[in-house]
């Protein structure tokens, strides 16, 4: 095992430094002078030369590319060139928000679809099955800012039940930061929720159908144990790589659930800066993202070998 | 020419001790902005919601009324010599900054040095026509200018006048806007980027009697309909913003109160006249052709579609509800045969293509698009090309468009709207307009010494600027605010500021 996933850390290195070249490339691309966006309605030449020359934005591309990473290898990410604030430190402030976000609709999305895939598997055919489909289709396809405004204006201004916006840190107040959180992480939870449910249950029916699953009923023992240890242990792999990616589906989707919701993660982060092209916050973000969806896949690896025994004996 | 207007202040304290004595709560204010403030240091920030920030954060030389007079602020009089070279100001007692650091005569000149030198600084050119300060007194400060310069009052009263303290200025440099010390009614605390940004009341104001809240907290919600749901779930006190097609709703809220002030800017369209080679096509040529666009236009109707009518149509730099307005100029109605006649006149009577950038969001493209259906009805055709902002600006200064749709957010003094975009070295001329009579003109009036001489002026240049449409004005957006019905005392400003002094929260 640790020789395979040793092996599969060699390989995320040039991916990683890959994603960091495109990254910057992109942009550099991208119509538009940061300065330019950064000055607004003050556009004094003279000044605008001066900040080029501060952050290097006159030097060729690849001399900037060197000077960036080789300052990101020593944790320096450069600083925001709207805010003058480090990125490290920006970071730092939005990763914890975003995690949080993700943990949160990672729970709404496997509490919601693994139940829902095993039963509407198990009930194949029967109205349970249809209705469970027709609400994962239906997650699937009410895009997030619809339910989002709704959520808002159902739940914060009509019923006044949670707050409308915001975030509150947990270290500040865990109660009213999961409150805060309630919202954003269903909206983003039930999207996901939807697409692990038709995995589940077309995995699950696989495995149902299976001899093995034939031969456990035959030794009597109870459907619990049929469905739940015979059944579902067996589907999970493919879900679990699946819930690794959706890891990165996750990250897009905060990008618009964070808007809505105001929330100050990552996806607001990188919407922003991308929009006033600033450059340093939009490489530090991807890179860590990349990194960490990355790290996320390679967790997958590692608990095939835990749920597999199959897997440990090669 | 003298302005000492110490009775203005004496009313001022005397309004002031009056709201003092209303009921004021303990409490937090929380006002959402429509976006994030970018650095908080007053001499390199550049955003419209940062200047909200610094309302209840640093003070300035001087203020506004809402009728748009200068008015004492931490300086309570001051003086033009005979020449208008030198501006002598007398400062106010007793002030300190943030940090403990005094307030007096130094702290201003070490103010206006960093405005003038700091590499970061964007108020270079504000403060360019002041060559030197002495400090004459402990609270006197002599201001010694190149010549004459009718704006600078008006530049004191934003964040050119706005005084940070000297000390945390020196210590921190350039970093100083992570965390700002100026001389505010409330003091910096704490910040998080796209979240809020927390200021605390701060008890040695000199004016602290009329600040009736421990705290307020800016929360920037870049979306409309959720800005308006928080503030109708309690979440929030005060939004600034309010989209005009939520107006309805707000209103229709018996604990929401709405105000709104007609803004300082304007919304138009700008035409590439000689910016490159694109500005040569006929277009740029042929003032007739803007001049007909702009008889086609009915900007009555325009407002009432786009904006249900809470916005200001418009014609000019400034809105019909500035002074500085030129009354016999009025906004016209649309006359399509008249702008049939100068297309035809121009050589096009069979109709011509305009092809015009517009900023990506819903409402720049809204306008842009009954434009063109307007401008349909005379046969001038329009195509939109939607740009992103970043682009947009981008094409725009660099020439590569031939109309564009952009505005401005504008400036107390009349030559803030006017003269950087209309003058032949204007520094955002992105036109590259040039009339030597409109130099003449806006250049008299920079260094014009009465209003009434200014104005003259200004109405003359109007009158051009409508001949020659290298902008042609369509709007004005009207602030509109929206807040708790506990909120008392709250005034609007024609700059979109939230001053807090006397503003109180009666349950």
């Amino acid at each position: 095992m640790l020789r395979f996933l040793s092996r599969r850390v060699l390989i995320a290195l040039p991916t990683i430094v890959l994603i960091s070249i495109f990254v910057f490339a992109l942009q550099k691309l991208l119509p538009g002078d940061p300065l330019l966006v950064m000055a607004g309605e003050e556009r004094d030449p003279a000044v605008l030369e001066a900040l080029r020359e501060k952050y290097r934005l006159n030097d060729p591309i690849p001399v900037q590319y060197f000077a960036w990473i080789g300052n990101a290898l020593q944790g320096d990410l450069g600083v925001s060139l709207r805010t003058g604030q480090p990125v490290t430190e920006l970071m730092a402030e939005k990763l914890p928000v975003t995690i949080q976000l993700a943990v949160m609709s990672m729970i709404f999305a496997l509490v919601i679809g693994i139940p829902a895939g095993i039963l509407s598997a198990y009930k194949k055919g029967t109205v349970t099955d249809y209705v469970a489909n027709v609400i994962a289709l239906s997650g699937l396809s009410i895009p997030n800012f619809w339910l989002g405004i709704m959520l808002i204006l159902l739940v914060s201004v009509k019923w006044q039940l949670l707050p409308a916006s915001g975030y509150v840190p947990l270290s500040e107040d865990f109660w009213q930061s999961i409150r805060t959180m309630l919202m954003p992480s269903f909206v983003l939870g039930t999207a996901l929720a939807a697409t692990l449910m038709r995995h589940t249950r077309s995995s699950m029916l696989g495995v149902l159908s299976a001899d093995y699953v034939r031969t456990a009923r035959a030794k009597g023992l109870s459907e619990r144990v049929v469905v739940l240890k015979h059944g579902l242990r067996n589907a999970l792999t493919p879900i679990v790589t699946l819930t690794a990616l959706l890891f990165g589906e996750l990250v897009a989707g905060a990008v618009l659930t964070e808007q809505i919701f105001t929330i100050p993660g990552f996806g607001k982060l990188v919407v922003d800066a991308v929009f006033n092209r600033d450059y340093a916050v939009v490489q530090g973000i991807v890179l860590v993202t990349a990194v960490g969806f990355i790290f996320m896949n390679l967790v997958a690896d590692a608990l095939y070998f835990v749920l597999n025994p199959r897997l440990r004996e090669q | 020419m003298t302005y000492i207007k110490t009775a203005m202040v004496t009313a001022l304290m005397g309004a002031t001790a009056l709201t003092a004595a209303a009921p004021a709560f303990a409490k937090d204010l929380r006002i959402a902005l429509q976006s994030d403030a970018d650095v908080l240091d007053p001499d390199q920030s550049r955003t419209f919601v940062g200047r909200i920030v610094y309302a209840s954060l640093c003070d300035k030389l001087v203020d506004i009324t809402p009728d748009l007079e200068i008015i004492p602020q931490l300086a309570t009089g001051w003086e033009t010599s005979e020449d208008g070279t030198e501006i002598t100001m007398t400062l106010r007692e007793g002030v300190v900054f943030h940090d403990g650091t005094p307030f007096n005569a130094e702290a201003v000149a070490a103010n206006i040095e960093r405005s003038q030198t700091l590499d970061e600084s964007r108020r270079k050119s504000e403060l360019s026509s002041i060559t030197g300060t002495e400090v004459t007194g402990e609270y006197e400060i002599k201001l010694m200018l190149a010549g004459p310069d009718a704006t600078l009052m008006a530049q004191l009263a934003d964040r050119a006048g706005m005084m940070v303290s000297p000390t945390a200025a020196a210590a921190a440099g350039a970093d100083f806007g992570l965390n700002p010390v100026c001389s505010g009614p409330f003091s910096f605390t704490e910040r998080v980027a796209q979240d809020k940004i927390v200021l605390t009341k701060f008890d040695d104001y000199w004016n602290a009697d009329a600040i009736n809240f421990d705290s307020v907290t800016f929360l920037p919600i870049p979306d409309t309909t959720v800005r308006l749901a928080n503030l109708q779930s309690g979440d929030i006190d005060m939004l600034e913003r309010l989209a005009a097609t939520d107006l309805a709703q707000a209103e229709a809220d018996e604990n929401i109160v709405v105000d709104r002030a007609v803004s300082l800017g304007y919304q138009g369209i700008t035409f590439n006249i000689n910016n490159g080679e694109r500005g040569d096509n006929p277009w740029g040529n042929d003032k007739r052709l803007r001049q007909a666009l702009s008889y086609a236009i009915d900007r009555e109707a325009l407002n009432q579609v786009v904006f249900e009518g809470a916005f200001a149509a418009g014609n000019q730099p400034f809105p019909s509800t500035s002074p500085w307005y030129n009354a016999s100029l009025p906004v016209e109605g649309q006359d399509i045969e008249k702008a049939k006649a100068l297309l035809a006149e121009a050589g096009f009577p069979d109709g011509i293509d305009l092809e015009v950038q517009v900023p990506n969001s819903t409402v720049p493209l809204a306008v842009m698009q009954v434009v063109q259906a307007m401008a349909g009805q005379a046969g001038i055709n329009i195509s939109l090309t939607s740009k992103e902002f970043a682009t947009l600006l981008s094409d725009q200064s660099a020439g590569d468009y031939q109309a564009s749709q952009i505005g401005w957010s504008g400036r107390i003094d009349p030559d803030g709207n006017n003269h950087q975009f209309a003058t032949t070295d204007g520094g955002i001329n992105d036109s590259k307009y040039s009339n030597p009579k409109m130099d003449e003109l806006l250049n008299a009036a920079r260094v014009g010494s009465t209003t009434e001489e200014r104005k003259a002026l200004y109405d003359e240049a109007i009158a051009i600027m409508l001949e020659d449409l290298n902008r042609l004005f369509l709007y004005h957006v009207t602030w509109i605010w929206a807040y708790n019905d506990s909120i008392k005392g709250f005034t609007p400003y024609p700059d979109g500021m939230i001053r807090l002094e006397g503003v109180t929260w009666e349950e």
